[in-house]
């Protein structure tokens, strides 16, 4: 493998015609190419929606009342109803498969006034009652203070967690926001935290860097909400569909609100996981496509290869004979132009690989240093079993495109091959 | 050395067959320094092919230093080449991309002698030849003796038990092909069989004997180059 007379050879074959040794690598060169390219762009743009969910646990389910539309143990069709602090305890105990469970209610910020006071400064917040579970579904840096404990629950604690944009309003930059108090629709709070999202792309009842979250009982009492939960938020636990605690969660919930069992209007649901799944689906799907092209460029790069051994092989038909009558044996031939077409493949793929690798890099280099919050692509990349995968295919594949000629170098008997002009 | 009985060889081109050889029955002894003549076609060439087991025979038996040569793998055949015969071609089949010296290594490359090695004991040969200044010139650089000698010098360097000559000096002028015999008549007199193949009377009369082939079969032999041997 690693002998000089080998790389001379080949050397001596491959320099003869240059320009075909240049095109023919090319081929492989660009199969390889648009391989990595394809599958880098095709990383960044799931990366890039991925990040979007950041880490929003992907295997919860929200669920909110809307009007039933069928009547049912003669309460009309119609009807509003709400979701009670009863239900809370009711799905923690029937439904063992919710990890976490987090009831919300939801207020302000919608109409457009100004309900948060500060002093002189005021702002339109969206205002939550939360419970700490929150923080588990919908992960939140708090970069100063903490976030709500059950302690500020079961107290019914006036303290409040902000949101980074709120801070920006309702404070001068670098003040000490914590300890200090805040009017939220003419209730003085006290903050507590101050949070920053982890993730932009998803939201629920407004801008989160716009929000106020306090804990749920004290907005239920000080905004004389009573028992009224607005919505619901749960995660499955680990190994059970969110599907399963979906369909579960809307059994109990209507049976503890005497709606029909096959209304199917009368809670509204969305499942987080389904969404992910189906994305995860179509990227699967992308990434298998591109694969598909990739390897059908790359064949034809290989095929190409393949040709110009053939021709190599025809053109050296007479060396080939002078080498087998002075002790050539078949092996020492067949191994030679494999060695040849691996090396023409591998070397040529190993260009497209380096320089695809470092397209991807400066796409990269220019979108990080741009500075541009991109939601659509991020860090286009492949890794490295990638990497390793395509050169082996490479290896391979060069092999076997050596295979055929070699064979057909060998099955010339050296007498015709001397003789052949 | 070599014992030929009834050596049959046929080509078969589509739907004709061609009977080149037609029963030889040839002994050449260790040492011999042999020609064989003959008007194209005559076969000269396909039983030199045959000796230098680079081409199959139909019937018969060839014996090659007491062993039988017949229908044996291409890798068994090469092994063989490569340990009892030199080649020496009329074009000199040198490898265009290897120097004078690398040249006439080649044969101990595929006896998986190291390089270093090799192409020590390629010098000495080119010494030999008187050819050591241009060990690192390329074939295409050389004249046609010069070449040819080194395709002698390739031929010797596997230390073979028999050296064959196809047309050695065919594409050579007078003077040349004279220098080039006298070098092969030195290889003769170590002890190496030498066979060749030629359709020139003055350098098969350089020979010890002279078999003359004729459509097939072996017309005569002369020995020494005197008195002919009537078959």
């Amino acid at each position: 493998m690693f002998d000089l007379d080998r790389w001379q050879e080949i050397m001596s074959a491959l320099k003869k015609n240059k320009l075909r040794t240049f095109f023919t690598a090319f081929g492989v060169f660009w199969g390889v190419f648009m391989l990595v390219v394809m599958l880098g762009s095709g990383n960044g743009l799931r990366n890039g929606v991925i990040s979007d969910f950041g880490d929003f646990a992907t295997n919860s389910v929200f669920m909110w009342t809307r009007p039933t539309s069928i009547p049912y143990k003669g309460l009309p069709r119609a009807r509003q109803y709400n979701f009670k602090n009863d239900d809370i305890d009711a799905l923690r105990r029937e439904i063992p498969e919710i990890e976490y469970l987090a009831p919300r209610t939801q207020g302000g910020g919608f109409d457009g006034g100004n309900n948060v006071i500060r002093g002189a400064k005021s702002g339109a917040f969206s205002v939550m009652g939360d419970y700490p579970e929150w923080n588990l579904i919908d992960p939140v840096v708090v970069y100063n203070g903490r976030f709500l404990n059950h302690a500020d629950l079961n107290e019914k604690r006036k303290v409040a967690v902000i949101g980074n944009k709120v801070f920006d309003v309702l404070f001068a930059p670098g003040e000490q926001a914590i300890g200090q108090y805040i009017q939220i629709q003419g209730i003085y709070f006290q903050v507590v935290g101050v949070f920053k999202p982890k993730n932009s792309g998803v939201n629920f009842g407004g801008d989160k860097e716009r929000s106020i979250f306090i804990p749920l009982t004290t907005f239920q009492r000080v905004y004389n909400w009573g028992d009224i939960i607005g919505w619901f938020a749960f995660t499955s636990k680990p190994g059970t569909p969110a599907s399963v605690v979906e369909e579960k969660a809307k059994t109990l919930l209507k049976r503890r609100h005497s709606v029909a069992p096959d209304d199917p209007q009368a809670i509204g649901s969305f499942n987080m996981e389904k969404e992910y799944n189906q994305m995860t689906g179509l990227f699967s799907g992308i990434s298998g496509l591109i694969w598909i092209v990739g390897i059908g460029t790359l064949m034809a790069g290989v095929i190409g290869i393949s040709n110009i051994m053939l021709v190599i092989v025809k053109e050296r038909t007479k060396e080939i004979g002078i080498q087998r009558a002075i002790g050539a044996k078949p092996w020492n031939i067949i191994s030679q132009i494999i060695t040849e077409s691996v090396f023409l493949t591998t070397f040529a793929g190993y260009v497209g690989l380096v320089i695809g690798v470092g397209i991807l890099g400066l796409v990269n280099y220019v979108l990080s240093s741009s500075g541009a919050e991109s939601n659509m692509f991020k860090n286009p990349s492949i890794d490295f079993n990638m990497a390793i995968t395509a050169l082996v295919i490479l290896v391979i594949s060069g092999a076997v495109a050596g295979l055929i000629p070699a064979r057909k170098a060998v099955s010339i008997k050296p007498i015709d091959a001397l003789r052949y002009e | 050395m070599i014992r030929l009985n009834g050596i049959n060889k046929s080509y078969i081109t589509g739907n004709n067959q061609l009977h080149v050889l037609k029963g030889i029955d040839l002994h050449i002894k260790a040492g011999e320094f042999v020609s064989i003549m003959g008007s194209s076609g005559s076969g000269k060439s396909t039983l030199l092919n045959i000796v230098g087991i680079l081409d199959n025979y139909d019937t018969g038996d060839y014996y090659l230093d007491n062993t039988l040569i017949r229908n044996q793998s291409e890798t068994k055949a090469a092994g063989l080449r490569n340990q009892y015969i030199g080649f020496v071609f009329q074009s000199f089949n040198l490898i265009s991309f290897k120097n004078a010296m690398e040249n006439v290594a080649l044969p101990l490359y595929y006896q998986n002698v190291n390089r270093k090695k090799r192409n020590r004991i390629a010098m000495e040969y080119l010494e030999r030849m008187g050819l050591s200044e241009w060990a690192e010139h390329m074939p295409n650089e050389l004249s046609g003796g010069q070449k040819q000698r080194i395709a002698i010098a390739r031929a010797l360097i596997s230390k073979p038990k028999v050296i064959l000559a196809d047309e050695p000096t065919g594409a050579l002028d007078t003077t040349t092909s004279y220098e080039v015999m006298q070098i092969l008549k030195e290889i003769n007199q170590e002890g190496i069989t030498i066979i060749i193949v030629t359709h020139e009377n003055d350098i098969s009369h350089m020979t010890n004997r002279i078999i003359h082939l004729k459509d097939g079969l072996i017309e005569s032999e002369v020995l020494n180059g005197k008195h002919p041997v009537v078959k």
